[in-house]
């Protein structure tokens, strides 16, 4: 299998789709003429014009709405958000029209389309770019919420996506563009609602999504050393969530750790812990831990954010905790 | 080249008597200000690439005479708000430019306590209250300023600077009709600097004579050369005298140029070419303010030299003092989240 980067992966599922289904159009900031702002987009423009590849004012309540109207009748428009700090300026278009439409309808409508961008911290961007915002999303009824690890599931889930005809919240990150990984080479999907075991493991449950995928996949290798073999569960999608495997494995190993680089309160990680606490109460030999954001926000200074973060050392503690060791 | 670019001032242009009213130390004091900004960030630059500074950093560099004739054309107990692209703001307000260099090394000595970065400089003492990083969003903020004022009876004037692009948010429209439903005294200053990013006005605003966009909501337009420091300086006292005597707000555009890239990572050459960039540097505004202070016999050219070295002087103090500030402590991220 070719490695590839993250990016690539992500613009290979862009191109394969778009090339399949002309009422594919993709809008959003810097998207066609500077290639993409993270470059994600790069030589869609050149590749299927300017009719479909449309650069579009910093109007996002504006481009996001046009894309739940267009998606009313018939297109299957792709809004790229420049990060998903910037989505919150158009969270009226996903959550009260694009989550609710074909609920409202009573099954008349139905609105197919993808909301795309980065999620999360990058790099010392301070408190109003550096929001992992998943979990506000993944409260809403009627969206689904995608948030892949690897090149591999974003090009796979990325395809579902597109083709899902629901509105589909799909986050990546700055900082994992460039991450790269095996990817297949010919076409495939990844259906969207299936939890994925990256790694087995029959002492404890570590799940991760996203960022944190990679982070996790690191601390079980650490873990390894000491003798611990940990089984990392990716859900992939948050919503809906496909627990089935999550509980699996922790009745498998008694143990479970939640990492998400989202705040603590209300979080995906509070509801998988939830799932996992009430589902496999009676296979658990700790309280499932979470290692997640400090509950702040996100400071510049690089070392305060470092820490306001998870880190090995975070993840390495917690599983040594709920193993009750030191 | 955007089809629009104003015509280069002619120095000539600058010598109203007027000007010379404001007194000699007033407009030496100008020019040190629309030096040091430009200093300021050059270091600032510097360390960025010595990775003191992280983050993003969008340098000003090109655009000193809006801040610095702007700030000079406001009463210091008037408010002003701007976005991201803040430093020269904050330095024409008179922040002491050392808690600003060590806010960008994210020093516990800095504006924010290293908690805020390059763009979120405040200083509310100065009643300078903000460089905002959501694109738009300070637009209401500044309204809501300057609805206080009008609330509490004061004659003050809420200055909200933009970019050319954050006019295309609904939060800027949403503003603006309620500054002129409420008649509420704001000037908002929209720094054109013919692009949002890699993005030409023309490409991203349907109706590219920005200042006529107010006219939906009865806002009136003015346009300034934002190269031109006492352009600048004019278009706002006669804005701001508006709002504050007769509570009206104004749509005040100034054409200008940013020389560097979006931000520090900003690769410009895919929408502009150099030279463009070359050609807006010839109207570049502290050379043309030196011409003026030279030509009208208001500064000697050792005056001038005197500026540069005490300006040299100042920013390699903002850089030693933010080097050897302290980091914040690791609880300190805990603090300021509530009052
Ligand atoms: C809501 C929102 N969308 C997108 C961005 C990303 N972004 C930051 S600055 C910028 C361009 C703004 O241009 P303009 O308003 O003209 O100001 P300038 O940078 O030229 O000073 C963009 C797209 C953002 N910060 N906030
Ligand atoms: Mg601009």
């Amino acid at each position: 299998m070719p490695e590839i980067t993250f990016r690539e992966a992500i613009n290979q599922a862009l191109a394969e789709e778009m090339e399949r289904d002309d009422s594919i159009f993709i809008v959003g900031e810097e998207v066609a003429k500077y290639q993409g702002a993270y470059k994600v987009t790069q030589g869609l423009l050149q590749r299927f014009g300017e009719d479909r590849v449309i650069d579009a004012p910093i109007s996002e309540s504006g481009f996001t709405g046009v894309g739940v109207g267009a998606a009313m009748v018939g297109l299957r428009p792709i809004v790229e958000v420049m990060t998903f700090n910037f989505s919150l300026v158009a969270i009226d278009q996903i959550i009260n029209n694009a989550a609710k439409m074909r609920h409202m309808s009573g099954g008349q409508l139905k609105v197919p389309m993808v909301i795309r961008g980065p999620n999360g911290p990058a790099h010392q961007l301070a408190a109003t770019h550096s929001q992992a915002l998943e979990s506000i999303f993944a409260h809403i009824p009627g969206l689904k919420v995608v948030v892949p690890g690897t090149p591999k599931d974003a090009k796979g889930l990325l395809k579902s996506a597109i083709r899902d005809d629901n509105p589909v919240i799909f986050m990546e990150s700055e900082v994992m563009y460039g991450l790269k990984g095996e990817v297949p080479e010919g076409e495939y999907t990844i259906p969207l609602g299936k939890t994925d075991v990256k790694r087995k493991g029959k002492d404890i449950t570590i799940v991760a999504y996203g960022k944190m995928v990679s982070l996790v996949l690191q601390a079980a290798g650490t873990l390894a050393s000491e003798g611990i073999e940990a089984e990392v569960v990716d859900p992939m999608t948050l919503r809906p969530l496909d627990d089935g495997p999550i509980v699996e494995s922790v009745k498998k190993t008694n143990r479970c750790v939640v990492v998400s680089e989202a705040w603590p309160f209300a979080s995906v990680a509070s509801e998988i812990g939830y799932r996992v606490s009430s589902k496999a109460f009676d296979y658990l030999d700790a309280p499932v831990e979470l290692v997640t954001a400090e509950d702040v926000p996100m400071p510049y200074n690089k070392t305060l954010e470092h820490n306001a973060l998870p880190t090995l050392e975070k993840v390495l503690n917690a599983a040594h905790s709920v193993l009750y060791k030191k | 080249m955007s089809d629009y670019a104003i015509e280069t001032n002619k120095s000539d242009g600058f010598l109203k008597e007027e000007y010379l009213s404001l007194g000699r130390a007033r407009l030496v004091e100008m020019y040190r200000t629309m030096v040091l900004i430009r200093r300021f960030e050059e270091a600032a630059a510097k360390a960025y690439s010595m990775q003191k500074i992280g983050g993003f950093l969008h340098l000003y560099i090109g655009q000193e005479a809006v801040a610095v004739g702007a700030v000079a054309a406001l009463r210091d107990d008037d408010y002003l708000i701007t976005a991201y692209r803040d430093h020269g703001h904050a330095i024409a307000r008179g922040t002491d430019p050392k808690k600003l260099m060590a806010e960008l090394f994210g020093k516990y000595t800095g504006s924010s306590k290293g908690k805020g970065g390059s763009m979120h400089f405040f200083d509310a003492q100065r009643n300078m209250l903000g460089g905002h990083a959501i694109v738009g969003a300070q637009v209401p903020l500044g309204t809501g300023i300057a609805f206080k004022a009008k609330y509490r009876k004061e004659d003050r004037v809420c200055l909200t600077f933009l970019g050319d692009a954050a006019m295309n948010q609904g939060a800027f429209h949403e503003a603006l009709n309620l500054a002129a439903l409420w008649k509420l005294p704001v000037v908002y200053i929209v720094e054109n600097n013919m692009y949002g990013m890699g993005t030409a006005v023309d490409r991203a605003s349907a109706v590219t004579e920005l200042h006529k966009r107010g006219c939906a909501y009865g806002i009136e337009g003015m346009v300034a050369d934002g190269m031109n420091v006492f352009a600048v300086y004019d278009a706002v006292k006669e804005a701001a005298r508006k709002a504050r005597e007769l509570s009206l707000p104004t749509l005040l555009e100034v054409r200008t140029y940013r020389y560097r890239g979006h931000s520090m990572s900003d690769p410009d050459s895919i929408y502009r070419t150099k030279q463009e960039v070359e050609e807006e540097k010839q109207r570049d505004p502290i050379e043309q303010m030196k011409k003026f202070l030279l030509g009208g016999k208001i500064a000697t050219q050792k005056e001038i030299d005197t500026v540069e070295e005490d300006v040299k002087k100042i920013v390699a103090e903002c850089v030693e003092f933010a080097e050897k500030s302290p980091e914040p402590p690791l609880e300190s991220m805990y603090d300021d989240i509530y009052v």
